[in-house]
């Protein structure tokens, strides 16, 4: 019965919040027969009679059994999410209750949503574009208060808004570009190249400060990884566990008590941590390969943001502590040298003698006490503020999107060709072309340049239920 | 009287006859009518052919075997190539053509094309049945038989000349306009409206002062249109254009008359061209402006009548008189004939499919400014086209249609068909997504095959095109294979200031060095010269852009080819948009009616958002 475009006229209906139990699970429906299939379920009063954006509290009815008491949110077309009729139904968190009303929904004519469905009629009722539709998955996949922020920011559209002028201003600019080229012979004015270096030169700083902010886009809403490392026993799994406020790891005295490595995430001030406690350096069990530990793990921890370098404030030389600095400053990792067991008899400093310590590369080592609870709040406050550096959180827009950054970088590179050329004064046509390219990468982000891969790599990312 | 035809051809102007010769050319039986006989491709506005990107569209029409190029290189005055400072993409040949020696050698050119015969005579109507064309009706009262027709009237479908407050029906300066087809073809349900054009006063060149304006010489080297073996003018016998300005004292007198002016008055309802304003336009619209260029452009060889280019106006005479004799120069100046404004029909052209038929009735074609574009070459490169189109239809083949990465003239009558226009279109090289590809140079590499391959581009062509692929390909090899010795080259490198270099380095590599071009290489460096000397510099010029632009050439192709993917995305016919309610109501309305073939062409057309096409994308994707 249906053909090839009638999956978009029809009536779809799936759980919108996550499955599992939770006090409640909604349910939404979307398409024109919305209200009326649920208007079939809801003996309680007419829906289709009720104004949009209301609620109504009632019971769902389906063959002469009552499923569950919920409230419904009524939102008419064109002023809902999906630009459609939809009907939001908050049932009963029972997993079973909520499979009894969708089973009542599509017995009644609607179908279930396939991934990214209610998001993909919204961007085709024009209610979002494709940089806010991505925004969406975004915002489904987070899970703090500040990708959050960020999300619902790039669904209002800030992001696409800032590109969309740099495209329009670049117009501009090679439309200058154009008339020079078309009109040569003939007496028309031309473009002031003072004012098109000015443009330039705007539209890449507002490229770069966009890419800066991927940076921290990118640690709000992946997180941050930060791998704790140190010799055996200096204390990682308990520090892992104070910093968690709860018994993740297997703690023992035994040194090489952690064989695998454990991630958690931690969330401070609305950014998300994601603690590695690596396993142990017992692999092999000579004392040579322990020393290397560092060093092994090291090489694991990489693709850390942060590295943790813990350790023991009874049993470590300043020697080994600049050994170890410097090997993180050589490889460009950002660290913190955290001294654990501070309660043992060091509170405060380091073994050793003062012209020793002199050598440290770093002042800033924290003394804790993994066990006592101590200084950890210190410690938190330097994680975030090494993760966020000098960039502000309440940065107006961020890009968190590697799709985005990939063409912004093609942005920047291509505007840096567009200047170079204006300098070495190549001819119009030929920084015409470099122009192209960049608003070409340009419109790869806004969906000015479609091709199908994008879409539906773009959809395929959502999950049922947007 | 009239034996049945293949192709008749209604009027002979640049489409016209482009039409005749490409028809005839391929074998169709071909009846060229026009209303007078010894107009046949006439130059009814400023003597000269090519100029940005117009230029390029008339390499394009040599290179697929029509006859424009040729004609021009016969009857240049004048040529020069614009634009060598940019890049090759916006060389640009333009030639000055004797008016008189450009409409006779095109029509001893169609006199020797078998297949054309020739009607002096009104076609007033069209025979169509089943809404398919088969014939005409002339003003005489013949009903002539073909098995299609191709219209190309010009400026002639109910023409009105304006001059001042004077107003009378005409096709061009001193022609009777044409009736009949317009008010025939609306009862067919065709849509049309009006445009305007305008041309400037002829003068006495006796009259004028030279000695007070600035000399414009043609080239040293002609190089001119066509890829055949034409003979070339000599260049020390090409005639000079003048330039001058107007001036305040112009502008003021040209106002005096704009209470008069038919444009102020309301008389004229046709749009004209932004891009070729009329003077008084100039002075309006550019107010801050105390003066404007003037081209001083001899009509030929041998007369004195001069064509003032940048003076366009529908201005009452005496004031058109009284403000060019404030001119620098034209103090004494004596004119041959006002210039003056017209009107005309002209079909929207989104009624047309790609092939130039109409989309309702069958074997019906049109070409040139009844389609609403200005220009000759816009016009002959469609007449061209749509006579190849007709013989193909008519033949039972599929329809030769150009793409916009092959061609400025597959550019020209994609734009026609998708975006249609309101005012008369002109060619811009901004107008062409793939503009490097698209250059004078190498027209023939583009087209020739496949015109060749359709049955109109000859074997003569088809030999010069090999013989230059064969010797691009060894003069590129030599290069990337020959180096230059420090010792070799150094003197030259300190001569033309370009750092020496300290070893060896290969030829094409120093030919990416902006300031080393191909000529002075071989000239400056004897060893080289030897291994070259044999190649025409033709060649010789294309493998030197080959290799010096291949950084931009590709970087288009690569842009060419992501973009192309839409146009490779068919539609398919009779799509229901009215299914798809997310459409944007201008969009929906300008699918329905053109139709577009591709997703591509649906995303050119004006009014389209991106997110029309993103939409129309997914529901063709599911």
């Amino acid at each position: 019965m249906y053909g090839k475009l009638s999956g978009w006229d029809d009536t779809i209906a799936a759980l919108a919040t996550p499955q599992g139990i939770g006090a409640i699970g909604v349910i939404r429906v979307s398409g024109s027969l919305a209200v009326d299939i649920v208007d079939g379920l809801f003996p309680s009063k007419s829906l289709a009679a009720q104004p949009s954006h209301t609620l109504h509290v009632g019971f769902i009815k389906h063959n002469g059994t009552v499923l569950d008491e919920v409230v419904i949110a009524l939102f008419k077309a064109p002023r809902s999410y999906t630009g459609e009729d939809v009907v939001e139904i908050s049932c009963h968190g029972s997993p079973y209750v909520q499979q009894q009303v969708m089973q009542a929904l599509l017995n009644s004519g609607a179908r279930p949503a396939k991934p990214g469905e209610f998001t993909m009629r919204a961007f085709l009722n024009g209610k979002v574009d494709l940089a806010q539709a991505e925004a969406v998955a975004d915002l489904i996949a987070s899970n703090t208060e500040a990708s959050r922020k960020t999300a619902l920011m790039n669904i209002r559209g800030g992001f696409s808004h800032i590109l969309k002028d740099i495209r329009e201003q670049l117009l501009t600019f090679s439309a200058l570009i154009e008339l020079e080229l078309d009109f040569a012979q003939e007496d028309v004015e031309f473009a002031d190249r003072a004012k098109l270096f000015e443009l330039l030169y705007t539209a890449q700083q507002k490229v770069q400060k966009l890419l800066l902010s991927f940076k921290l886009g990118n640690v709000i809403k992946n997180g941050v990884q930060v791998a704790i490392i140190g010799k055996p026993n200096a204390g990682k799994s308990t520090l892992l566990n104070t910093l968690l406020n709860e018994d993740r790891a297997i703690v023992s005295d035994i040194a090489g008590t952690t064989r695998d490595t454990i991630e958690e995430v931690l969330n401070i001030k609305g950014i998300l941590f994601r603690l590695i406690d690596t396993a142990g350096i017992r692999q092999h069990s000579t004392d040579v390969i322990e020393t290397l530990g560092i060093e092994k793990s090291l090489e694991k921890m990489r693709n850390a943001d942060i590295v943790v370098y813990l350790f023991d404030v009874g049993t470590t030389s300043t020697a080994e502590l600049t050994a170890a600095a410097d090997d993180f400053a050589k490889q460009n990792i950002r660290f913190l040298l955290v001294g654990n067991k501070a309660d043992t008899g060091y509170p405060g400093q380091l073994p050793g003698d003062a012209d020793d310590r002199a050598l440290l590369p770093t002042e800033n080592i924290i003394y804790i006490s993994a066990k006592e609870n101590g200084n950890i709040e210190a410690l938190k406050e330097e994680l975030f503020n090494t993760a966020v550096q000098e960039q502000s959180l309440s940065q107006e827009t961020l890009v968190t999107n590697t799709r985005h950054i990939a063409a912004l970088e093609k942005v920047l590179a291509s505007l840096a060709e567009i200047i170079d050329g204006l300098q070495a004064k190549l001819p119009g046509d030929l920084l015409a072309l470099d122009i192209k390219t960049c608003l070409h990468f340009l419109g790869e982000i806004t969906g000015e340049v479609t091709n199908e891969q994008q879409l539906d790599y773009i959809f395929s990312k959502f999950c049922i239920g947007k | 009287m009239f034996p049945e035809y293949d192709v008749i051809v209604v009027g002979a102007g640049h489409a016209g006859c482009e039409a005749a010769a490409a028809a005839a050319n391929m074998g169709s039986k071909v009846l060229l009518i026009t209303m007078n006989m010894q107009t046949i491709a006439q130059m009814s506005c400023n003597p000269a052919m090519g100029g940005i990107a117009k230029g390029q569209i008339v390499r394009e029409i040599d290179a697929i075997g029509g006859y424009s190029g040729i004609v021009t290189d016969r009857t240049m005055i004048q040529f020069r190539m614009l634009n060598k400072s940019k890049g090759p993409a916006m060389w640009s040949p333009r030639a000055q053509s004797d008016r008189m020696l450009f409409a006779i050698t095109w029509r001893e050119l169609l006199e020797q094309t078998t297949n054309v015969d020739f009607y002096q005579d009104m076609v007033q109507g069209l025979l169509i049945k089943n809404n398919r064309a088969y014939g005409v009706i002339t003003g005489l009262g013949h009903h002539i038989h073909a098995k299609a027709v191709v219209v190309t009237s010009g400026t002639f479908l109910n023409g009105i000349i304006h001059i001042g407050e004077k107003q009378f029906g005409g096709g061009r300066a001193a022609e009777k306009a044409a009736t009949g087809i317009t008010e025939q073809l609306t009862t067919f349900g065709f849509e049309s409206d009006r445009l305007k054009t305008g041309t400037p006063p002829r003068v006495d060149g006796r009259s004028l002062d030279y000695s007070k304006m600035d000399e414009q010489k043609g080239d040293d080297e002609i190089t001119g249109f066509s890829y055949t073996n034409t003979s070339k003018l000599h260049s020390s016998k090409q005639r000079s254009c003048f330039i001058t300005y107007t001036s305040q004292k112009v502008h003021e007198t040209l106002k005096t008359g704009f209470s008069r002016s038919p444009m102020y008055a309301g008389r004229i309802e046709g749009v004209g061209p932004r891009y070729c304003p009329s003077i008084e336009d100039k002075i309006n619209r550019f107010a801050d402006r105390d003066r404007h260029q003037l081209f001083i452009e001899p009509e030929g060889f041998t007369t004195v009548e001069i064509y003032v280019n940048g003076f366009s106006t529908s201005l009452p005479e005496d004031v058109q008189y009284n403000a060019l004799k404030q001119v620098p120069g034209f103090e004494n100046v004596r004119m041959f004939r006002p210039g003056y404004a017209i009107e005309y029909d002209y079909f929207p052209p989104t009624q047309l499919t790609h092939s130039l038929e109409t989309k309702l009735v069958s074997n019906l074609f049109f070409a040139g400014q009844v389609n609403g574009t200005t220009g000759y070459e816009e016009a002959a490169c469609q007449g061209l086209m749509a006579g190849i189109n007709a013989h193909l239809k008519i033949t039972g083949n599929e329809p030769f249609i150009l793409k916009r990465n092959e061609a400025y003239i597959g550019v020209l009558i994609d734009d026609l068909i998708s975006k249609g226009t309101d005012e008369p279109y002109r060619m811009f090289t901004s107008r062409a997504e793939y503009r490097t590809l698209l250059r004078q140079d190498n027209a023939d590499l583009r087209l020739t095959a496949m015109s060749n391959k359709i049955g109109l581009a000859s074997q003569e062509r088809m030999l010069n095109l090999q013989t230059k692929i064969d010797g691009v390909h060894q003069v590129k090899n030599l290069l990337s294979t020959v180096s230059a010795e420090p010792a070799e080259i150094n003197d030259y490198l300190t001569t033309i200031n370009s750092a020496a270099i300290n070893e060896k380095q290969k030829l094409s590599k120093l030919l990416l060095r902006p300031d080393i071009d191909i000529f002075s290489l071989t000239n400056g460096v004897p060893a080289i010269q030897h291994q070259l000397q044999s190649f025409s510099t033709e060649i010789l010029q294309q493998a030197e852009i080959q290799i010096k632009y291949e950084r931009y050439i590709e970087k288009e192709q690569e842009i060419a080819h992501r973009i192309s993917a839409l146009d490779e995305q068919l539609i398919p016919t009779n799509f229901n948009y009215d299914k798809i309610n997310a459409l944007s109501n201008e969009a929906l309305q300008k699918f329905k009616k053109i139709q577009p073939r591709t997703l591509g062409q649906a995303g050119r057309i004006s009014g389209v958002n991106p997110s029309d096409i993103q939409i129309l994308m997914v529901y063709m994707g599911r």
